[in-house]
């Protein structure tokens, strides 16, 4: 049971790491990426290139990943997406899912579409037992890692100058840009800096959540339920959802692993039936 | 509930005014009166089936995803509902028509068509309420979950749907008790177009009912659609199962033509191609749909020759590039086809600006 909520928060924590991009774009500039994925999957790919591959060490490759997805972020958002900004949902919806479509296929053309692992060192394998809790010892580096990059992100947002810009843009945009605030700017930074989280995500998940090139797809619901069910005002509803999510979908496949990710669904159906606008919304203006 | 939105007239003000109720009923006639054009397309169609005897089962897939796209044209051209789910409906019937000839429950492909129909209506009509509240992207979410909710039931209750093999061993008798399916599709086919016709009239009476000037409405502003007294709610719900409907029929008619039933009817691939088909053929105007199923299969049969393996890609790229030309400008290419249908049908297509740039809310 206690293992249960331990492997859940492990993997909420990663959601949350993988998701936490998505929610500020969405909330900043109300775009809906479906694409968000695709990044994350660029991520676990450059680990295992260069793990694997190059035999760079583990430790610098998860740096790594996070900086060439955040650069291919940034790339992406600076030629393509801010093209897509002022149009309609529907455009915003056939435009990253058309992006997920080609990543998918030049993925599996590039990698071949096996699933792929990346090569963790003996010193994380294995599992710890404290007080009859097994506790994978990879589990618990991504939940040290995930805690401490959330608690980065809270005091960014809430200490320096760029979060409180940031956190003016999101709450309105017009008034941001008119006292001076370079909302494009914020943006595009923001944009950089959540590929690259979900890029760190998805190296670190590749031994979790498997790496395969339909990875996009399959886990783009789940960075959605975790948006739309945190809401996007802040980054606790957003961490709250994926814990939630992580232990709700650990111990769904647990207990009545024949109902699959079902749960899931009628989980976030329900949510959001009940609070269109997420569990954890402050009810703004828009 | 389709039919009871649209046998009434418009309500309540209208009755006031005489000379308006006129002016809207004629108003009303003169956009639904069929033009040549219309009519040659409906021809050329039915012609193909003497025309080209060895593309037949290539042209019925045409048709069940022309139909398929005209049911997500409902909601999305006349309702702006964005619906990442529409497979939900048209895999559910699949299903269902699927298992009602395997254990043979209904022995007429019609009646079981139908039937099948109605329960994809059936569950449309539930799901409607879902799809009333929130924004674009609760929407999208809600559509989806639903889809997906129904792939997992699906793949875990295997002993019923055949799970990741497929529903297999479905035999569909001849239709009327007369005509048997035959292996070049030649019934199949017929019986696809006919069937997508009968289903192109009863959708085209909808939108160009009072209730589909309604919808329209909606679609352009909401709020102000409640102001001059539209029940919005009800409304959405209408066009909302009715369109799960069609899917239904496209989904019956998959599994009746193939034999055949299999997981990805219900996939996200499906409806996210099916948005693409109708953002080829353009929405809100009924051939939309149909054009774009045209386009769309002739380009897959191409694209399909040169890398079998990397459709997807090729699908992707063309979505990204449409959204960057704009769709507007777009759709505007093919405006050719629509022109003429305005010219000579003489009716005057005026679209409401793009979806949910017209929010009542301005953002």
């Amino acid at each position: 049971m206690l293992t249960i909520i331990f492997d859940g928060i492990a993997y909420g924590m990663l959601l949350f790491v993988l998701a936490c991009g998505l929610s500020v774009t969405l909330g900043l500039m109300n775009f809906i990426n479906l694409a968000h994925g695709a990044f994350a999957m660029a991520g676990g790919y450059c680990t295992v290139i260069l793990v694997n591959r190059l035999g760079v060490p583990f430790a610098l490759g998860l740096p790594m990943a996070f900086l060439v997805t955040a650069v291919l972020g940034g790339l992406f958002e600076r030629t393509l997406y801010v093209h897509v900004y002022a149009r309609p949902h529907l455009d915003q919806v056939l435009f990253t899912i058309g992006l997920v479509f080609m990543a998918v296929a030049a993925t599996d053309y590039t990698m071949g579409s096996s699933q792929q692992f990346v090569q963790i060192p003996e010193a994380l394998q294995g599992q710890y037992n404290v007080f009859g809790i097994g506790m994978g010892k990879y589990r618990l580096l991504i939940i040290v890692v995930c805690g401490l990059l959330t608690i980065a992100l809270q005091l960014i947002l809430s200490k320096t100058r760029f979060g409180s810009r940031l956190r003016a843009a999101v709450d309105d945009q017009r008034v941001a840009r008119g006292l001076g605030i370079n909302v494009g700017a914020v943006f595009g930074i923001t944009f950089a800096f959540g590929s690259g989280l979900a890029g760190l995500g998805g190296a670190l998940g590749a031994e979790i959540l498997g790496l395969d090139p339909t990875f996009p797809l399959k886990y783009m619901i789940y960075f959605l339920i975790v948006v739309t069910v945190g809401g996007t005002s802040s980054i606790t509803g957003p961490f709250l959802a994926s814990i939630l999510l992580g232990i709700g979908d650990v111990a769904g496949k647990y207990y009545v692993p024949k109902l699959g990710a079902f749960v899931i669904y009628t989980i976030m159906i329900v949510v959001l039936l009940w609070r269109p606008q997420g569990l954890f919304a402050r009810s703004t203006a828009r | 509930m389709a039919a009871a939105g649209l046998v009434r007239p418009l309500d309540g003000a209208v009755t006031v005014m005489g000379a308006l109720a006129d002016d809207v009923s004629t108003y009303l006639k003169r956009r639904a009166r069929w033009s040549p054009l219309e009519i040659a397309f409906w021809v050329f169609a039915f012609a193909t089936i003497w025309l080209f005897p060895g593309k037949h089962l290539i042209l019925t897939e045409t048709a069940i995803l022309a139909l398929f796209a005209l049911s997500l044209d409902l909601i999305l051209g006349y309702a702006g509902i964005i619906s990442l789910g529409q497979a939900a409906f048209f895999g559910f019937a699949g299903y269902f028509a699927g298992l009602v000839a395997k254990y043979g429950f209904i022995d007429e492909p019609v009646i079981a068509l139908v039937v099948s129909g109605v329960a994809a209506a059936a569950l449309g009509f539930l799901t409607s309420f879902l799809v009333l509240r929130g924004s674009d992207l609760t929407r999208l979410m809600v559509t989806l979950g639903v889809s997906l909710m129904l792939g997992e039931l699906a793949n875990r209750y295997s002993d019923i749907t055949g799970g990741a093999d497929g529903l297999q061993g479905v035999t569909i008798a001849p239709i009327l008790g007369r005509f048997h399916f035959d292996m070049f599709g030649h019934t199949g086919y017929t019986y696809a177009l006919i069937v997508l016709f009968v289903c192109f009239v009863i959708a085209r009476r909808i939108v160009y009912s009072p209730f589909g000037l309604s919808l329209r409405a909606v679609k352009g502003n909401s709020l102000r659609a409640s102001a001059i007294g539209i029940p919005i709610k009800w409304r959405l719900v209408a066009i909302y199962t009715a369109s799960a409907f069609f899917a239904g029929i496209a989904g019956a008619l998959l599994t009746q033509t193939t034999a055949f039933c299999s997981l990805d009817v219900l996939s996200l691939d499906r409806s996210a191609d099916l948005l693409l088909v109708l953002i080829i053929g353009g929405t809100g105007y009924l051939y939309g749909g149909l054009i774009g199923a045209v386009i769309y299969k002739f380009l897959q049969d191409w694209v399909a020759t040169l890398t079998p393996q990397y459709w997807q890609f090729w699908i992707g790229l063309v979505l990204v590039v449409i959204v960057l030309i704009g769709r507007q400008r777009f759709e505007g290419w093919i405006a050719g086809v629509r022109g003429a249908f305005a010219q000579l049908g003489t009716r005057q297509v005026t679209r409401p600006a793009a979806l949910g740039s017209a929010a009542p809310d301005g953002h």
